[in-house]
């Protein structure tokens, strides 16, 4: 009768309503000890004292218009991007043909996001990618099927980021397993290489193997023999990437149970067999994430090209910058290019946050 | 037995099937691929140096550079040789990194705190703050913060003053100094002095206290010698008040100490960039000691001050210290892009060297140099950490 009694009591009593609901998350969250209090208060006038005059340069007072004349209003200029974003998105490239590069970066950002779902990883989205590179390249170069043909030259932009940063990648992620196998190795004349060069490689900044590509790397080829700026630049960035890339594969071969090397031997394997088939595929699925990070660092390296005077995305927002009708409003474009930035990294870390997710239950 | 059923099988097996000599042959193979692209590489570079008649060597350290430098820690002019130039742009990237690292630490630490916090905004303000400068190239973030200077602040004449002394514009951050006195040199010394003292006192404390068992209040001595002694020095020396205020003078301010917007804008793209990786690195530092550390600490009676002392930073410190050291270190190598907003750094020097002696190689190699004095001596200094560091199992 007693043990009735407390049921119903317990159903009929409520918790208090500063507990729950609205009020409770609030006062859990924000307002828990004076302290917390007090840094609440700090933060919410902070915010609004900071962000309340930003959103009203950025929307409030902004021209938004190709033609509005921005030196009157008191707001943000994003005339400057609607002008120019023919220019500061694909630099000299014509702009009578621009549906090719855009083709090519829709065909590139759909095959990133089917690849995204690790269920529609097999042969078939390995010749698709492939492919749709062999296609990309086609549409940006031209020269034959009867499209004009454009000189690597002229490529500019974010095709110049994205060609760096996916080729790169492409690139360096073979070499860079390479150097972590041989770092690996047992024989000490491959390992002294390697380790020298990825030690050297990550000691130095990329910057001074940029300035080794423009400068120094002309006087290596022999007389009469020269190679663009573009493809100089682009094999420094994969030489840099390679290095980090192999760090990343040897973290993975290192966590390798060491069982699986002597099953692998005592089956009767070779050196090649047991580390196409037994050690990489599960070394490289253990090091998805960092690799990823990898990726988001190359991707952002790439702007460095700009120092050395080719028009990547950066280099072609200030080339705009530099016209005096558009002097003064640096804060609008980097704003913009930096929004382009940010879009894909997060996407890419996102991603490597989930993939580490899903991994992490696996072995 | 053994031996002899070895020696049969040894002699059975071909030269090409025995792994010891494949492998002495693929090494060999692997060396002479090296000396051959070697050899092809230097044959081309020596013979193109000497059709464009471009001198070899690094006698050039020892001709007149013939260039100004914007900063300089050092008495610096055009007349001075290339080998003082460079010199000056090695103390100008060390400037910028040691600042910049002691900056990042200090903010890194903090946003880190914040990141953990169990007020809401605060905890989603660093995420915030985590996620949106990870994800903007640092090279942005320095066109950005440069521009900044240049376009967004005002001229000297309507320089922005938040209080009185410091002075914000597009000329840089000019804020009063005292003036300079004698006595500032002896407080430095002061100072150093009281450092050393602190660590013999703290030796000397722990001593005692594994033989007696009594405690010293090491942390409240330490406090007072290092602000007593200086304090000290300074009322000895006459106690100097005077200051050196910037004053408009014309087109810009006298007096007071200027940093450059290059240098400001370098400083800030650089700490507020890699704070946020530090940021993370002390988050995850911190979650690693499990909670029941806290617990079994409270358990045998430990103060808060004694628990943070001596359970929860020597765990945290353990996962910290190696990724810190590397951002450290990322800090020091991006510090190189001050060539892209005219900071005159190592790479920037050694840039203009190289552009007006045509001598690339000895250019970039000197600057790989100096960064690989950077990342090897950090790397030893993580050995001997780790080793210094690593768990004893028992």
């Amino acid at each position: 009768m007693e043990l009735n009694a407390n049921n119903e009591n317990e159903v009929l009593v409520k918790p208090p309503i500063s507990s729950v609901g609205v009020i409770g998350w609030i006062k859990g969250n924000l307002f828990s000890s004076p302290f917390n209090t007090i840094l609440t208060i700090i933060i919410v006038s902070i915010l609004w004292f900071s962000i309340l005059p930003f959103l009203n340069w950025a929307l409030i007072d902004s021209s938004w218009l190709p033609d509005a004349n921005c030196r009157e209003s008191g707001g943000a200029c994003w005339s400057i991007i609607s002008s120019n974003y023919k220019i500061i998105l694909f630099g000299f490239y014509p702009q009578d043909i621009l549906w090719r590069p855009i083709t090519a970066i829709v065909m590139l950002v759909s095959l990133l996001c089917i690849s995204r779902n690790r269920n529609y990883w097999n042969a078939f989205l390995g010749y698709s990618w492939l492919i749709s590179l062999i296609i990309m390249g086609i549409l940006l170069k031209g020269g034959i099927l009867g499209l004009e043909p454009v000189d690597i030259e002229r490529w500019g932009g974010i095709i110049l980021t994205l060609l760096l940063s996916v080729f790169g990648l492409t690139a360096a992620y073979p070499l860079g397993i390479i150097l972590a196998l041989g770092r690996q190795s047992e024989m000490p004349v491959i390992k002294t290489f390697c380790i020298f060069y990825i030690e050297l490689i990550r000691g130095v900044p990329l910057i001074s193997l940029l300035f080794m590509s423009s400068v120094v790397f002309p006087l290596f080829l022999p007389e009469g023999v020269s190679i663009n700026a573009i493809l100089r630049a682009q094999v420094a960035i994969i030489m840099f990437t390679a290095a980090y890339v192999a760090e990343v594969v040897r973290g993975g071969l290192q966590g390798m149970n060491k069982g699986q090397f002597e099953a692998a031997d005592s089956i009767g394997l070779n050196y090649f067999q047991t580390m196409r088939l037994i050690i990489l595929p599960q070394a490289l699925k253990i090091v998805i994430p960092p690799s990823v990070s990898v990726l988001i660092s190359a991707f952002k390296d790439t702007s460095l090209v700009v120092i050395i005077g080719l028009y990547d995305l950066l280099k072609t927002t200030q080339t705009t910058l530099s016209e005096p009708k558009w002097m003064g409003f640096s804060a609008e474009a980097y704003i913009f290019i930096a929004l382009i930035y940010f879009v894909c990294c997060f996407f890419m870390s996102n991603y490597s946050r989930k993939l580490e997710k899903e991994l992490d239950t696996g072995l | 037995m053994n031996k002899v059923i070895n020696n049969k099988s040894s002699e059975t097996i071909s030269f090409w099937y025995d792994p010891d000599k494949r492998s002495i042959f693929y090494q060999i193979g692997a060396a002479c691929l090296f000396a051959f692209v070697a050899w092809y590489l230097i044959s081309n570079t020596m013979a193109n140096l000497e059709r464009q008649s471009i001198a070899t060597g690094f006698g050039f350290l020892n001709k007149e550079a013939a260039f100004e430098i914007g900063e300089s820690l050092i008495e610096y002019s055009a007349a001075d040789r290339y080998a003082r130039a460079l010199s000056v742009g090695f103390l100008n990237t060390l400037l910028v990194s040691f600042i910049g690292i002691l900056l990042t630490v200090v903010l890194g630490t903090f946003i880190g705190v914040a990141r953990l916090s169990k007020n809401w905004l605060i905890n989603k303000c660093a995420a915030g703050y985590i996620e949106l400068f990870q994800d903007i190239p640092v090279l942005l973030q320095l066109f950005f913060w440069y521009a900044f200077f240049y376009e967004m602040l005002p001229s000297p004449r309507e320089a922005l003053s938040p209080f009185t002394g410091l002075f914000l514009c597009n000329r840089g951050l000019i804020f009063g100094i005292p003036q300079a006195h004698p006595v500032y040199k002896y407080m430095l010394i002061a100072i150093l002095i009281a450092v050393i003292v602190t660590f013999l006192l703290k030796k000397w404390a722990k001593k005692r206290q594994d033989l007696t068992g009594k405690a010293f209040p090491v942390f409240y001595t330490s406090i007072a010698l290092i602000l007593g002694l200086p304090f000290a020095s300074w009322l000895i020396g006459g106690a100097p008040t005077e200051m050196s205020i910037p004053v408009l003078k014309g087109f810009n301010f006298k007096g007071g100490l200027t940093i450059s917007p290059e240098f400001a804008a370098l400083l800030l793209g650089l700490v507020l960039y890699t704070a946020a990786f530090v940021a993370e690195v002390v988050r995850a530092g911190i979650q690693a000691v499990s909670k029941g550390q806290t617990e079994a600490a409270m358990a045998i009676g430990l103060k808060p001050g004694q628990l943070l002392n001596l359970i929860i930073l020597p765990q945290a410190l353990r996962v910290i210290i190696p990724p810190l050291t590397s951002q450290m270190l990322n800090l020091t190598k991006n510090s190189s892009l001050a060539v892209a907003i005219g900071y005159p750094d190592f790479v920037s020097v050694a840039g203009t060297a190289i552009n007006q002696t045509g001598q690339a190689i000895e250019g970039v190699m000197l600057i790989m140099i100096v960064y690989l004095i950077f990342s090897l001596s950090t790397s030893a200094f993580m050995n001997w950490y780790n080793k210094k560091m690593a768990i004893v199992e028992r």
